[in-house]
C-alpha cells in the first residue's frame, strides 16, 4: 500500500496548466490491454486506495491469484462476473506535464463499433501486441480503422516481453513488419504490463531499449498542430440575442471553433446562403478575444446583420468548404439491422442535421482481410464501406482528411432514433 | 443540446458540480436568459446552509427554480418512507425526479455527474438515453462520435446530458478556485457535531436516528460531496479555503464517493442498480 499512498506527482498548478491528450486504447483482454492500463493508472498514482482495497478484495474473491487491475476498468456487474469489457469506458488521469483522457475500446464484442467510437476523438492511439505472436490480423484491422479515423499519432506496444526473454531480435522482427502498415508518427516500445516494465518506469531487463517509456513518450507528443488552422470554420451552436435592457442589440454566434484562426475584421462567408461579412469581434465571456483556434468555444459577432442561425456555418471565403447535396463518405455501420441502398436516414453534421438517401454502396472493406468488395449488397453490424449519398439539403463539408470535424457525420435512423452509423466525408460535388 | 431539445431543464443540487455547471451556462448564454428552468430534487433531509444557498444563487441568477420535493411525492403516497437509524431519502429521489420530469414534460436533464465518480459513471454517455420509464440500459446505448450528439427522443423520453463527464473532482475546484465561484460553507472547514458510523463522520440531525453507541462529539470537519445529511459523512479537515481544499484535494488518495458517500458502499453495483432504474 505504500505505494499509493505518496502523493500525487502532479501539484495542482501544474494539472491545471497542462495540455490535454487523448488516447485510445486498442486490443483485446488477451494482449493485456486492461493489465497495461491498469499499470499506468496504478504506477502514475492515479488508482485511490478505496479503489485499490475494491480490486484487492474482488481479486481475491475470484481467485486470481494477483491484483487483477484489469479490475479497474471493468464498470458493469456483468463485466466483472464474466471478465469482459463490455462498452467504451473513459478514466482521466494526470501527471505533471499533461493531463489524460483515455477511451479503454473493448476487443470482443461489438469491436469495430467501439473502436472507431474511441478512435473519433483521439489524438494518438495506443496499439497492443502481444510480443508473442506479433502483427496479426486484429493489428492490421486495429491499424486500418486508426488510419481511416485519421488518428494522427500511433504507438504500438509491444506487450508480454517477459514471456519472451525480453528479446530484442523478437522486438526487431515485430518492428520491421509494423512499419510495413504506413502508420502515422509511428512509435513501438517493448514492455510488460504485467511486471511493470517500460509502462511508466524504464525497464531494466532491456537495456538494449534506449527509447522512452510509455508514459514517458505519452507525455512529449506534440499535438498543437494536428488541428486544421488554415481553413477558418465556425458551426454555429446558439444564436444569443438577450432582446432587453443594456443589450437591445446584441447578437452573437456562440459555437466551438472547427477550424482556422479567428480574429476582428476577417472576411466571412455565411454557409450554405452565401451572403457575406466580416467579424466585428471574437468573445468569451469575460470580453473580447486577440484569436481564437480550435477547440476553443467562443461568441463571434459580424459587422452587419446578416441572416444567421444555428446549423450554418461560418467559414473563410478565400478557402470555403464544399457545399453540397451528394457527399461520397466511408461508412461504418454500427446497427444490427443492415444498410441497402435506397435506405432513408437522417444526418447530424456539425450543428445541422438533414435527411439522407442512400444511392448506392459503392464498395465495402472485408475487416477480417482488409479486401475490398466492389458493390455489395449491404452493410452489416461493425461493416465498413463507401457510400453515396443525396441530401435533402445542402452541408458544408470538408474531405475529412483535412478536417475530423467538418469532415465528419452520424447517421441516425428516424424511426427508432439510434445512431445507427459514423460517415466521414471523402469527396463532394 | 438547449437548441434541439424542446423542453429541457438544468438539475442543480446547490453541490459544487451543479455550481459549475450554472456558470458553464452563464457563460453559454449570457447575456442571453438560460433556455430552460433550473430544477432541485429536495429530499428535505439536506443540510440547511445549502437550500439557503440555492434559493440565493438561482435568485441571484435571474433564473426560474423548480423545487421537486421527496415529502410531497411520501405525501402522495408515491414513496414510502425509510426507518430506522438507517433510514434515507436517497433512493426515494429516483421517483421525485421521474415524476417531475413527466409532470413538466422535460425531454433533457442536464446533471453534473463525472466519470470519475463511480464505475458505472465511466460507462455512461454524454447524453444518456432514458426510455419512458425513466431507465438507463448500459448495454444498448448510443455511439456516440467525435462531438457529434445524437439528442432525438420521442414523447415520454428523455436525455440526460452530463457536460462535465470527463472532469475530475480536482478539476472542478480548480475551475471553482479560477471562477471564484462562491460554494456552500459545508465545503470548507467548520467546527460541527458528529458522530462515528462505518468509519465515516456524519453530521447529528433531526434527520439522522443514532445508534445507542453512537456519542456525538464535536471535529472540525468539510464535506466532499453535498447530500443528504443521512448518507453524506464528512471529513477531518483543515482547509477552510479554496486554494487550502485544491491543495488538500490534489493530495487526497481516497475517491469522495468512497470516502464519503454510504450510499455507494451497499453493494458493489449499487451505483449501476440505481442508475438502471432512473437515479441521476
Amino acid at each position: 500500500m505504500s505505494v499509493i499512498s505518496d502523493n500525487v506527482g502532479a501539484t495542482s498548478e501544474q494539472a491545471m496548466q497542462a495540455e490535454l491528450l487523448r488516447l485510445v486504447t486498442c486490443g483485446s483482454v488477451d494482449d493485456g490491454k486492461s493489465t497495461l492500463i491498469g499499470r499506468l493508472l496504478f504506477d502514475t498514482k492515479q488508482i485511490f486506495v478505496d479503489q485499490m482495497e475494491h480490486i484487492e478484495e474482488t481479486s481475491k474473491r475470484r481467485g486470481d491469484g494477483y491484483v487483477n487491475l484489469a479490475l479497474l476498468t471493468d464498470g458493469l456487474r456483468a463485466e466483472r462476473e464474466q471478465g469482459i469489457t463490455i462498452d467504451v469506458a473513459y478514466r482521466s488521469f494526470v501527471t505533471p506535464r499533461r493531463r489524460f483522457q483515455l477511451a479503454d475500446a473493448p476487443g470482443h464484442v461489438q469491436y469495430t463499433r467501439n473502436m472507431v467510437t474511441g478512435a473519433s476523438t483521439a489524438d494518438v492511439a495506443v496499439i497492443l501486441v502481444d510480443a508473442r505472436h506479433g502483427v496479426v490480423e486484429q493489428t492490421r484491422r486495429h491499424a486500418y480503422i486508426t488510419s481511416i479515423l485519421r488518428v494522427p499519432h500511433v504507438t504500438v506496444a509491444v506487450n508480454k516481453m517477459d514471456l519472451v526473454g525480453w528479446s530484442r531480435d523478437r522486438y526487431d522482427e515485430i518492428y520491421a513488419d509494423l512499419e510495413t502498415l504506413g502508420l502515422p508518427d509511428l512509435r513501438v516500445i517493448p514492455v510488460s504490463a504485467l511486471e511493470g516494465d517500460n509502462v511508466v518506469d524504464s525497464s531494466g531487463n532491456m537495456p538494449w531499449y534506449e527509447g522512452p517509456a510509455l508514459l514517458e513518450h505519452l507525455e512529449a507528443v506534440e499535438i498543437a498542430f494536428d488541428r486544421n488552422l488554415d481553413a477558418r470554420r465556425f458551426p454555429v451552436q446558439w444564436v444569443i440575442r438577450p432582446m432587453s435592457g443594456d443589450h437591445h442589440d446584441y447578437r452573437g454566434y456562440a459555437g466551438s471553433v472547427a477550424g482556422g484562426v479567428w480574429r476582428a475584421g476577417d472576411p466571412v462567408l455565411v454557409l450554405p446562403s452565401g451572403l457575406r461579412s466580416r467579424v466585428e469581434s471574437v468573445e468569451s465571456s469575460d470580453g473580447p478575444l486577440e484569436a481564437a483556434v480550435p477547440p476553443q468555444s467562443v461568441t463571434i459577432r459580424l459587422v452587419d446583420d446578416v441572416d444567421v442561425s444555428r446549423g450554418n456555418m461560418l467559414a473563410d471565403p478565400d478557402r470555403p468548404p464544399i457545399v453540397s447535396r451528394e457527399l461520397e463518405a466511408r461508412v461504418c455501420w454500427m446497427s444490427d439491422r443492415p444498410l441497402e441502398p435506397g435506405a432513408r436516414l437522417a444526418v447530424k453534421h456539425t450543428t445541422r442535421s438533414v435527411r439522407a438517401l442512400v444511392e448506392e454502396l459503392v464498395s465495402a472493406v472485408d475487416v477480417h482481410d482488409l479486401a475490398d468488395v466492389p458493390s455489395p449488397q449491404r452493410l452489416g453490424l461493425n461493416d465498413i464501406g463507401v457510400v453515396r449519398l443525396r441530401l435533402s439539403e445542402p452541408l458544408a463539408v470538408d474531405p475529412y482528411a483535412e478536417n475530423r470535424e467538418t469532415g465528419a457525420f452520424i447517421l441516425i435512423d428516424e424511426a427508432s432514433n439510434d445512431t445507427v452509423g459514423a460517415g466521414t466525408v471523402l469527396s463532394a460535388r | 443540446m438547449a437548441a434541439e431539445l424542446e423542453r429541457p431543464v438544468l438539475l442543480f443540487s446547490g453541490g459544487k458540480d451543479s455550481i459549475v455547471l450554472l456558470r458553464l451556462a452563464e457563460r453559454a448564454f449570457r447575456p442571453g436568459k438560460f433556455p430552460f428552468p433550473v430544477m432541485h430534487v429536495d429530499t428535505g433531509h439536506n443540510f440547511p446552509e445549502v437550500i439557503e444557498f440555492r434559493d440565493r444563487r438561482v435568485a441571484e441568477l435571474g433564473e426560474r427554480l423548480i423545487v421537486a420535493s421527496v415529502q410531497d411525492s411520501i405525501d402522495r403516497g408515491r414513496v414510502v418512507e425509510e426507518t430506522g437509524p438507517r433510514a434515507s431519502r436517497n433512493r426515494l429521489q429516483t421517483t421525485t425526479l421521474l415524476d417531475a420530469i413527466e409532470e413538466h414534460g422535460f425531454d433533457a436533464a442536464i446533471g453534473g455527474a463525472r466519470r470519475d465518480e463511480e464505475r458505472a459513471r465511466a460507462k455512461e454517455r454524454i447524453f444518456s438515453f432514458r426510455d419512458d420509464f425513466g431507465q438507463w440500459n448500459p448495454r444498448a446505448q448510443r455511439p456516440e462520435l467525435w462531438n457529434v450528439y445524437n439528442a432525438r427522443v420521442r414523447k415520454g423520453e428523455h436525455v440526460r446530458v452530463f457536460p462535465i463527464s470527463n472532469w475530475t473532482e480536482l478539476d472542478v475546484w480548480q475551475y471553482v478556485a479560477r471562477e471564484q465561484l462562491e460554494l456552500p460553507p459545508i465545503y470548507f472547514s467548520h467546527e460541527r457535531e458528529v458522530f462515528r458510523r462505518d468509519g465515516m463522520l456524519y453530521a447529528c440531525s433531526e434527520h439522522v436516528e443514532r445508534l445507542p453507541d453512537e456519542e456525538p462529539f464535536t471535529a472540525r470537519v468539510r464535506f466532499r460531496t453535498v447530500g443528504d445529511m443521512t448518507c453524506t459523512g464528512g471529513v477531518v479537515s483543515d482547509a477552510a479555503t479554496i486554494a487550502a481544499v485544491v491543495d488538500e484535494i490534489a493530495a487526497t488518495r481516497v475517491t469522495e464517493r468512497g470516502e464519503t458517500r454510504a450510499d455507494d458502499r451497499f453493494t458493489e453495483a449499487a451505483m449501476e442498480d440505481r442508475k438502471r432504474v432512473g437515479y441521476f
